[in-house]
């Protein structure tokens, strides 16, 4: 069984948000499946993921957002080590990005939320709409960058996106909220071969074994923790 | 309008899922030429479900890899007359399947019989209770077919499936601690039941100490190596849990594709044309005869297929939607009552207990198998008095281990926040301390829930989307808030740390949004009388004798169990008649 050593919180939180968002050297090393923090050495450059399709100013902000959603502790990974922000990117330059797994066609009309998604964005035009106007909103609000803001205060403009109370502009704020919650999710808990999950340390956390698939002798162990470390169907 | 018109053929059958290719082997055992026209893409266990890449629940449950594309084609939805419908953008409450095998290359793989009194609902309910017991505007029938008379065909589809599990009585006799509310079988599952995972088990003992009678749950995820009556094999399911929404890997699950399309591939008066999507069936001048169907094909051409038999075999609504589109039979009018295409479309009532236990309980929910329960039909079917209750209808109550993922998978208690350090930890401390209960029961059919064309929206061909008036009645909400009662009863035996329900209220709308079930049913219903049906009870439509639909559209009620079993035996009864009686005799087989 292989030990799991559990990610320590860097007290200097806010500069490593800084460098993360500046896409600075990337703050996790994955080893034979020990994870260690190099948030406060910074010495090691494993990977430096560029944002393909957000701007740097929308980066910073969703970097920000989904480092709220999933904050890294004592518990498990934070999103960021996970790579959720890298996930989203990618994911804007798939089909699903574009809106092409989805009914578009018009007319669009208002309707109650239990109607489902009725809105005329695709994830790469919501996305690039909320954040902008998220930063507007936020700048006009507090003279600064949402990605500067103190960390009580980003949770409570969260909040208020998530109850859709925040104007954004043409996005509904709990639109917006639903999808980038959903995305972070799985960001978090995707196999990694799709940018989320570095290392399936968020599957460690939880003790799923991934694409392991054969469980036969397991059945009808009952209350016994299943020891294997989850493997990805990379 | 036509671009090409290929070489007749015997039979066209429109769709390839379980009651496609069930039609389709039928037919070819009589030597006739079969053409079987599927909408998606061929698939197969390789590709489509080559272990590792298919274990991936990101594309396959979130972005619905093998689902219906919709940017082509979807449907609309309205809770009433009056309403203006709106189309169902992304996939939500239920998943619509497509391509080669169809929704049964990715079920999870609950393989149920019906209750006798389900197929004459009507009947029994007057008899028992008197006809006044039914609510005003509830628009239950009978089938027109008896449990007696698709008995063989549901132990002949169990046999070609491999299903698993423990009957209670064959032929009179009690044989086993199977379901004791099952009908009369002629013969036990053709392999034993599956192992019980944890949650299933722990469900069973505080079912059983409540006096309730569990059983394990018949399955076509199979306990054995198993070659069935067509020479198809399948290898013993080992309970990877990507089941529903995936190909099976391992070919432990019956499909369409690993368990009777091996028996046609290479017959030559059988073939399969995928990327065909069928836009009508050709009637001749005189309405009364169908001369073939015309489709769509991959590159975008029309082409008209003519052929002798035409069998709509598409999923559930869509065979009303094709014979709207077809102008076979009249379309379901909710003011007058008249007309049958469209009319009882049914869908399921679902609710859901998360029993959440402490540190170290090892519930270990990522083991799974999608047909895998523990169940009990106490409150199933007409198994107890519904005198006092005042409802018409039950529920099914299982523990399902079908395989629970961490991106859709993962409950949380009651007040626990959606995001930030306190859902992360009730997510890492949850897990795999977590049994999931439910109860899945039928949902009634009403004059003002049907089916007919959206004059809005449009597919990618330029034809009116399928437009559903539905919403839940307070007969349905009745129900299961009574059988979920029933359901907690067990959940507090389970001795868990605590527990949420989730179950409708009086007053809620159906909400297109969260995973519920992709068990519609009716809309192009079978039964007794041509007033009151679209098909006769052998599946023939009144209007277009040449024309037979299969499939759970023709199910004139809705039904507490997954409706895959009693789709499967309608196909194969539907097809003995064809087999037996009209190519004897090619004429209305009942009269009208």
């Amino acid at each position: 069984m292989v030990a799991i050593k559990v990610i320590g919180i860097s007290p200097s939180r806010r500069a490593f948000l800084r460098s993360v968002a500046s896409a600075a050297p990337a703050a996790i090393v994955v080893t034979g499946g020990v994870m260690v923090s190099a948030a406060c050495h910074q010495e090691v450059a494993q990977t430096k993921y560029q944002p393909k399709f957000f701007d740097a100013g929308e980066w910073a902000t969703l970097v920000a957002l989904v480092d709220c959603l999933i904050p890294a502790d004592s518990e498990g990974p934070g999103a960021l080590e996970a790579g959720v922000a890298d996930f989203i990117d990618l994911q804007m330059n798939t089909a699903y990005g574009y809106g092409a797994l989805w009914y578009m066609h018009g007319p669009f009309v208002k309707a109650s939320p239990a109607m489902g998604y009725q809105l005329e964005f695709s994830p790469r035009e919501m996305y690039r709409s909320a954040l902008r106007g998220l930063q507007a909103a936020v700048r006009e609000r507090h003279g600064e960058e949402f990605d500067q803001l103190a960390a009580a205060l980003k949770d409570s403009v969260i909040s208020e996106l998530e109850v859709g109370r925040m104007d954004i502009g043409s996005v509904p704020a709990s639109d917006f909220f639903v999808q980038l919650l959903q995305n972070t999710r799985e960001g978090y808990f995707c196999d990694p071969k799709h940018g989320g999950n570095k290392g399936m340390a968020a599957w460690r956390m939880i003790n799923f074994p991934g694409a392991r698939a054969d469980y036969i002798d397991w059945v009808e162990q009952y209350g016994r923790r299943y020891p294997l470390p989850p493997v990805s169907s990379a | 309008m036509t671009d090409r018109t290929m070489k007749p053929v015997d039979v066209v059958i429109v769709g390839f899922g379980w009651a496609g290719a069930i039609m389709a082997k039928e037919l070819t055992e009589e030597g006739l030429q079969v053409l079987a026209l599927e909408r998606g893409a061929y698939r197969d266990t390789y590709p489509d479900g080559a272990y590792p890449a298919t274990l991936d629940e990101l594309t396959y449950l979130q972005r619905f890899k093998l689902f219906q594309d919709m940017s082509a084609s979807t449907f609309t939805f309205r809770y009433d007359v009056n309403g203006q419908a709106l189309p169902y953008r992304q996939i939500g409450a239920f998943k619509p399947g497509t391509g080669v095998g169809g929704a049964g290359l990715h079920w999870a793989g609950q393989h149920w019989r019906m209750f006798p009194e389900e197929l004459r609902l009507r009947s029994h309910y007057v008899e028992r209770y008197g006809a006044k017991f039914i609510p005003e505007g509830m628009t239950i029938q009978d089938f027109g077919v008896t449990y007696e008379e698709l008995e063989p065909h549901f132990d002949f589809a169990e046999k070609v499936f491999g299903t698993s599990g423990q009957a209670y009585r064959v032929k009179g006799e009690i044989v086993g601690d199977g379901n004791p509310f099952d009908a009369d079988r002629s013969d036990s599952f053709p392999l034993p039941a599956q192992k019980v995972p944890y949650g299933p088990h722990v469900f069973m003992n505080a079912a059983r100490e409540l006096g309730f009678h569990p059983f394990r749950a018949p399955t076509a995820t199979v306990s054995a190596p198993y070659t069935n009556p067509y020479g198809c094999q399948m290898g013993p399911c080992n309970f990877c849990g990507f089941c529903s929404g995936y190909a099976c890997y391992n070919y432990s699950k019956a499909s369409p594709n690993v368990n009777i399309l091996p028996a046609l591939r290479d017959l030559q008066n059988f073939e399969l044309r995928p990327d065909c999507n069928v836009l009508r069936i050709v009637l001749d001048s005189s309405r009364k005869r169908a001369t073939g169907v015309e489709y769509a094909d991959a590159a975008g051409n029309t082409v008209l297929q003519p052929a002798q038999i035409v069998i709509a075999s598409t999923f559930a609504y869509n065979n009303a939607h094709l014979f709207m589109l077809s102008g076979i039979g009249e379309q379901y009018d909710p003011a007058t009552g008249k007309g049958a295409v469209g009319k009882n479309v049914s869908y399921q009532m679902l609710s859901n207990i998360q029993t959440f236990f402490g540190p170290d309980t090892n519930s270990n929910p990522f083991i799974g198998a999608g047909g895998n329960s523990v169940a009990f039909d106490d409150f199933n079917g007409d198994n107890f008095d519904h005198g006092p209750l005042g409802f018409v209808g039950g529920a099914a109550l299982w523990c399902n281990p079908a395989g629970a993922k961490p991106i859709s998978g993962i409950a949380v208690p009651n007040g626990t926040p959606q995001w930030g350090r306190a859902w992360k930890k009730a997510v890492k401390d949850n897990y795999t301390n977590t049994v999931s209960i439910d109860s899945n029961g039928a949902n009634m059919v009403y004059r003002d829930c049907y089916l007919d064309l959206d004059p809005t929206y449009k597919n990618k061909y330029g034809q009116p989307l399928l437009r559903f008036t539905f919403d839940w009645k307070d007969n349905d909400i009745r129900m299961t808030r009574f059988v979920t009662s029933k359901l907690e009863q067990v959940a507090r035996a389970m001795n868990p740390k605590s527990y949420t329900v989730t179950q409708k209220n009086f007053g809620d709308h159906f909400d297109l949004r969260p995973y519920q079930t992709t068990h519609w049913a009716g809309g192009l219903i079978m039964g007794a009388d041509r007033p009151t049906s679209a098909l006769n009870r052998y599946l023939q439509s009144w209007d277009v004798p040449n024309v037979f639909a299969v499939g759970s559209g023709v199910f004139p009620v809705g039904l507490g169990y997954n409706p895959t079993g009693a789709v499967a035996a309608l196909a194969y009864w539907c097809a003995k008649a064809i087999r037996q009686q009209y190519l004897k005799d090619p004429r209305p087989l009942v009269d009208a």
